[in-house]
């Protein structure tokens, strides 16, 4: 038997042994309870995001009642400039363009914190490096040679990757910051934080909704058994 | 005299329907073991789950557009602007997972007490046809939202077809309606998922309920409870299955709804599981996902495909892994019946069985490496040896003496004193500074967990002879 479980150990070893990665997903801090986080990131994607990536499953007039603030104040702050209150969150690039600039159209984002989850992007939005190598100048820690270039730079700044050789590969450890932004390290996390927050929000909106009313559907449950145990006590008691 | 109308349509309704009749003959004079323990609420949630399907499957078609241009839309349009329709997605979504968790559990039980064997060989046909019946619905169903996963996942399925020598392309072909999964494959897959197939299915879960209801339940103790009567005619071991096992099953489904609440509310994807990641992404046919995995209660089957180095040889294996279990009644030659009675050899026998399935399903979720597809081909040999081995083992163990009539076990509320006092061995109380007082708090208590896990493998081991 002791043979059998040392047998079966190593044959698990090839499984458990994985190739030493440089960087790391950084986790994101998702709260959707924070209304103004949310209406940032709102106002930062549409700022440097909705240009290329629309986000057509949503409406402003959702934004302007999920983030329970007035209409007016989205049209002002958030939305683009010309964008009514029924409007959907469309880009103002067509897919004919895109295509001659970038090869492809830029995606729809509605969905892109569920397939890639928030840790993913907010790693990618902090993962942009200088590549001279790069038809755009820029390379991405989190996607390799990737064909967006770094929409926050003015922000960030300009970053550098270094290199380290591992086991004989070149690996990426690290990126360093070259030219500061217009935004400090910590601010530049708060703002990705908050677009990723609002993509997080995009991705489901009906989750503002479903966690909050989780509690009182399980209290429910969990009555409904108390009672339904106490009834087959009763019937049960002359069974032996 | 509005009641007295009411009772003369009731007489009338009577009078020319079997009501009274069929209510005893499947309620309250349906005479069901005393001995079910918690193995046997399974049959009743998957009916609960089933029901579920049916009434949230309804609801989503009214706004589903089964059209390769409007699917991936048209469920986003249910999850955002339908009212309620979130839940009611979610419902259908988790309870497809749920479905199979109860239905696996269900068919553990028929393998633990022996519910396969003679006189119930047909219950288990029908209940293996509403398995089949179930992974065709479950594949199907999974195509419509016209995800990523959705897409190639049937993509790869049907080109399996193609593996069949002679006919294979010109099959698959047939099946998909095109040379690639397309709008023609959506809505034929539309129409089983939302009709032909349900309608099997009712009519196997008909089936399967008459069926055991002519020969009577199994039980724990794998007696026959019909073979002691009392004077009156009803059996001694047995009670009405109105109301003793109706009040039961409910508790049952109260604490299958707590879970079931629990993922919708706060893990609706669980984690990757019950809704994958790349299916958030709409069908693209001109891009392949890098790692394409099935739904994980395929995963088992998967793995057995690409643990088989040819593919037909795959899929042989693959479909004979369903087959089978189909003839289990006839490969079991054991003269007893539950879990309890056997000898040793089988106890093993299924505990590698269910480690084998377990690491089939985890494998199949993997991407296929060398080591990977080396245990899966043990695992294979392992899930193949059970069945296949079967009637020579079960013929050679030593039994032991079946009782007459049930037995009496503890309970699950007999077991909770020991449960929290093994909790309290695992644990320690510890003295903790707290706003300037001293508070005794629970920690956890390594001697202790190593004590208790200890005692936990020597009763496992002393159970398996």
């Amino acid at each position: 038997m002791k043979k059998l479980l040392q047998c079966c150990l190593l044959l698990f070893i090839p499984l458990g042994v994985f190739a030493s990665e440089g960087i790391e997903l950084e986790s994101a801090d998702i709260d959707l309870t924070d209304k103004a986080s949310l209406e940032n990131g709102a106002h930062l994607y549409v700022q440097y995001c909705l240009g290329c990536h629309s986000t057509k499953y949503i409406r402003y007039l959702n934004l302007a009642d999920d983030f329970e603030v007035d209409q007016q104040e989205i049209l002002d702050k958030v939305a683009p400039e010309g964008a009514g209150i029924y409007d959907k969150m469309l880009t103002a690039m067509n897919g004919h363009d895109a295509k001659k600039w970038f090869g492809t159209q830029p995606p729809d984002l509605s969905l892109i914190a569920r397939s890639r989850g928030a840790d993913w992007l907010y790693s990618y939005l902090k993962g942009f490096y200088a590549d001279p190598k790069k038809p755009l100048g820029v390379n991405n820690a989190i996607f390799p040679d990737v064909g967006m270039p770094n929409p926050l730079w003015k922000l960030q700044g300009t970053q550098r990757a270094i290199f380290e050789t591992i086991d004989g590969q070149e690996v990426l450890t690290e990126l360093e910051l070259d030219d500061n932004g217009s935004m400090s390290a910590d601010e530049f996390d708060k703002s990705v934080n908050d677009i990723v927050n609002f993509l997080v929000y995009a991705g489901e909106p009906a989750q503002l909704e479903r966690v909050s009313m989780g509690k009182y559907v399980l209290f429910f449950i969990f009555i409904f058994g108390v009672i339904a145990y106490l009834l087959k006590k009763e019937y049960w008691k002359d069974i032996h | 005299m509005k009641s007295k109308h009411l009772e003369n349509c009731g007489t009338w309704f009577l009078q020319r329907f079997p009501m009274s009749k069929l209510w005893n003959e499947h309620m309250a004079q349906y005479y069901a073991p005393k001995n079910f323990n918690f193995w046997y609420f399974f049959g009743s949630l998957a009916l609960l789950v089933l029901v579920n399907q049916f009434v949230t499957g309804i609801l989503l078609t009214m706004n589903y557009k089964p059209d390769a241009g409007l699917a991936f839309d048209s469920v986003e349009y249910i999850m955002r602007e339908v009212p309620w329709g979130w839940l009611v997605r979610y419902m259908h979504s988790t309870g497809a997972s749920a479905f199979f968790i109860v239905v696996y559990l269900h068919m553990f039980r028929g393998l633990i007490y022996g519910s396969y064997k003679q006189p119930r060989e047909l219950i288990w046909i029908f209940g293996m046809l509403i398995f089949l019946a179930l992974m065709a619905e479950a594949f199907m169903g999974y195509l419509l939202p016209w995800g990523q996963m959705s897409y190639w996942g049937a993509q790869v399925i049907i080109s399996l077809f193609s593996a069949i020598p002679v006919i294979g392309d010109d099959l698959s072909l047939w099946v998909r309606g095109d040379y690639v999964i397309s709008d023609a494959t959506l809505n034929r897959f539309f129409a089983f998922h939302v009709i032909a197939i349900p309608l099997i299915l009712i009519m196997l879960v008909f089936l399967h309920i008459i069926a055991l209801h002519e020969v009577g339940s199994n039980n724990p103790d794998g007696v026959e409870i019909k073979e002691s009567k009392d004077p009156w005619g009803h059996p001694v071991d047995g009670i009405p299955f109105h109301p003793y096992y109706t009040v039961k099953d409910i508790v049952g489904v109260a604490v299958f709804l707590f879970f079931f609440a629990t993922v919708l509310f706060y893990m609706p994807e669980m984690g990757g599981y019950f809704l994958e990641h790349a299916n958030f992404i709409p069908a693209d046919p001109l891009a392949t996902p890098e790692h394409i995995a099935p739904v994980w209660y395929f995963t088992p089957f998967y793995a057995i495909l690409r643990a088989i180095p040819d593919k037909f040889a795959g899929v042989i294996a693959m479909g004979g892994a369903i087959v089978v279990l189909f003839l289990l009644p006839w490969l079991d030659r054991s003269p007893v019946k539950s879990i309890r009675y056997r000898g040793g050899i089988y106890k093993k026998a299924l505990f590698l069985f269910v480690i084998s399935f377990v690491g089939l399903g985890y494998l199949g979720m993997q991407a296929p490496t060398a080591g990977a597809t080396m245990m899966a081909r043990v695992f294979t040999a392992m899930y193949f040896g059970f069945f296949l081995l079967m009637p020579i083992y079960t013929r050679w163990e030593k039994t032991k003496p079946v009782p007459k009539q049930v037995t009496e076990q503890p309970t699950l509320e007999d077991r909770i004193p020991g449960f929290l006092k093994s909790v309290n061995k695992m644990t320690k109380d510890v003295p903790v500074q707290e706003h300037g007082h001293t508070v005794m708090h629970k920690r956890p208590n390594p001697s202790g967990i190593a004590n208790v896990g200890v005692s936990i493998a020597k009763k496992i081991k002393g159970s398996l002879d």
